[in-house]
């Protein structure tokens, strides 16, 4: 079983379109929605985990490709510039995945785990050293 | 028994090698073991330290003079503008001037870039007079081949500091940090128990020339900050419950290292800068012991809410930094997630710094000049018209 996150990108036209049912249904996927963002006229976005063998994983997002909707690999979108980070955690401040987190270990420096992150971006603002930097998409939801 | 040491004295065992110092976190423990007389006999000096955003401060440079010379009138440094108004080559570039071009780049920039001894484009004009005839200049600098160039920054190191929240529909950008909608978060700047301030509240041993740790140089207190509040409410210990004592500092960039000094920009608020300060705490005594053996769970500040957009926002109540570093409070009945502004990583690192320095003689302590001035409470700005003032 692998999970792969990925950020489904959709035109309005696609809209009608039920995908999380199709990959559970058709392809036998495990869905989590992390986020989504539809708004009329405008293009979607669904940031998804999705768990199957690799055989599945790669039918349903091919499925997908073939529907008109662009697959993203979102995976370590945010990235941490180590030598920029003063471990003061204002990015923690916004950071409700905890993907970024301070204070857990006695030693209070800044630890970051890729594979918690949900992409929200709130974080690139919230740093005032320039720490964090995007990466795969830089565009916001 | 009652234990007396004075500040020569430390500085013979300092001399000697046979100093005890312990940081103001490692005291703890001693004290809760073996009390306040016995941990005032075995330590003579516990050092503090904090690395905070501190927008307050800014360094004075001389450029040296050019050939024909100058009367720089309007400054940039790396298109960041300094305040020139000071004789022909003199100039001060304050940490949250932002650059003209650059909106995540300003003044603090510039000083980290100086300390880190890059070179900083100079460009200069100047109205051009008989004994000044350049009018303009465009050049490199670094530190290496300027004259002087000292931190003098005029607030600093907060004695503590209000937390921040948000009670509106909109995230707000702050110098407290992003701040969510609806009280999705409280931010806060301190370094709590460690905090140089806090460890000796009503400054018996920090004074005017106080020899401290400043931005990984040997710097001094040159007089109180602005905002220099004495008469905030104190609890039981004698610590105040919100932003209080501050102090202006000075000292030499040339020997500051961006491990200590770092810029900082604040998302729709600006730039600023992180300070990082530690100062010495000789333990003259059972009372400076026991303001040392403040702890967290025993210092409170009040939480405000920055969706209010008035000099006096109402307080929300008080909470301790045991509290603020536990990572929530319960705000209105929520559970509502914490952050510090402030790094404790850090400020550890300078209070252990400055500890080493001690052990290695490479610091000695002194007695303050004088004591700090007593400023009376706190002025605010009113609208007035000519001739309304007293």
């Amino acid at each position: 079983m692998i999970t792969q996150r990925v950020l489904l990108k959709y035109k309005p036209e696609e809209y009608g379109k039920p995908l999380s049912y199709i990959l559970i249904k058709n392809f036998d996927l495990m869905i989590n929605i992390l986020k989504a963002s539809i708004s009329p006229g405008q293009e979607g976005r669904l940031l998804l985990d999705i768990t199957g063998t690799e055989e599945q994983v790669a039918a349903g997002l091919k499925h997908l490709q073939g529907e008109n909707i662009e697959v993203v690999p979102a995976s370590f979108q945010i990235s941490l510039a180590e030598e920029k980070c003063v471990h003061c955690g204002a990015c923690t401040a916004v950071c409700f995945a905890n993907s970024l987190a301070i204070g857990e270990t006695s030693d209070w420096q800044l630890k970051f785990d890729p594979d918690k992150c949900i992409n929200c971006g709130l974080c690139i603002n919230a740093c005032p050293c320039g720490a964090i930097v995007k990466g795969v998409f830089d565009d916001t939801f | 028994m009652k234990h007396k040491r004075t500040i020569e004295e430390i500085n013979a065992r300092i001399a000697s090698g046979e100093v005890v110092v312990m940081t103001a976190e490692e005291i703890l423990p001693l004290i809760k073991e073996c009390g306040i007389e016995e941990a005032t006999r075995k330590v003579d000096v516990v050092t503090t330290g904090t690395f905070s955003p501190m927008c307050s401060s800014g360094a004075f440079v001389n450029f040296g003079h050019s050939d024909p010379p100058i009367r720089m009138k309007n400054v940039l440094l790396n298109n960041v503008p300094a305040y020139a108004g000071l004789a022909a080559v003199d100039a001060y570039i304050g940490a949250t001037e932002e650059s003209l071009h650059t909106k995540n780049y300003g003044g603090a920039h510039v000083i980290e870039d100086l300390i880190a001894g890059k070179d900083i484009k100079l460009k200069a004009t100047a109205p051009g007079t008989d004994c000044y005839p350049r009018q303009e200049i465009d050049t490199y600098i670094n530190k290496n081949n300027i004259n002087e160039c000292f931190l003098f920054n005029p607030r600093n190191a907060y004695q503590n500091y209000g937390a921040a929240t948000n009670s509106t529909d909109k995230m707000l950008y702050t110098y407290m940090g992003s701040l969510l909608p609806k009280f999705g978060n409280v931010t806060y700047a301190t370094a709590g128990e460690l905090s140089p301030l806090l460890n000796d509240p009503y400054f018996r041993t920090i004074g005017i020339g106080s020899k401290i740790f400043f931005g990984g140089a040997q710097g001094h207190i040159a007089w109180h900050g602005t905002q220099h509040n004495i008469y905030r409410e104190r609890n039981e210990q004698g610590i105040p419950k919100g932003g209080s004592g501050t102090l202006s500092l000075i000292g030499d960039l040339k020997q500051m290292s961006t491990e200590y000094i770092r810029g900082a920009y604040f998302h729709n608020y600006g730039t600023s800068m992180f300070v990082g300060i530690g100062i010495p705490i000789p333990i003259l005594d059972e009372d400076m012991m026991s303001c040392v053996a403040i702890e967290n769970s025993r210092i409170q500040t009040s939480l405000f809410d920055y969706g209010i957009p008035e000099r006096a926002r109402p307080s929300l109540g008080t909470f301790t930094y045991e509290e603020l570093r536990s990572g929530t409070i319960v705000l209105n009945g929520k559970k509502v997630r914490t952050a510090p502004l402030s790094s404790l990583k850090k400020a550890r690192d300078i209070a252990q710094e400055l500890k080493s320095w001690l052990n290695n003689k490479t610091f000695y302590l002194n007695e303050p000049a004088s004591a700090l001035p007593t400023p009376p409470p706190l002025q605010n700005l009113e609208i007035r018209g000519k001739g309304e003032l007293n």
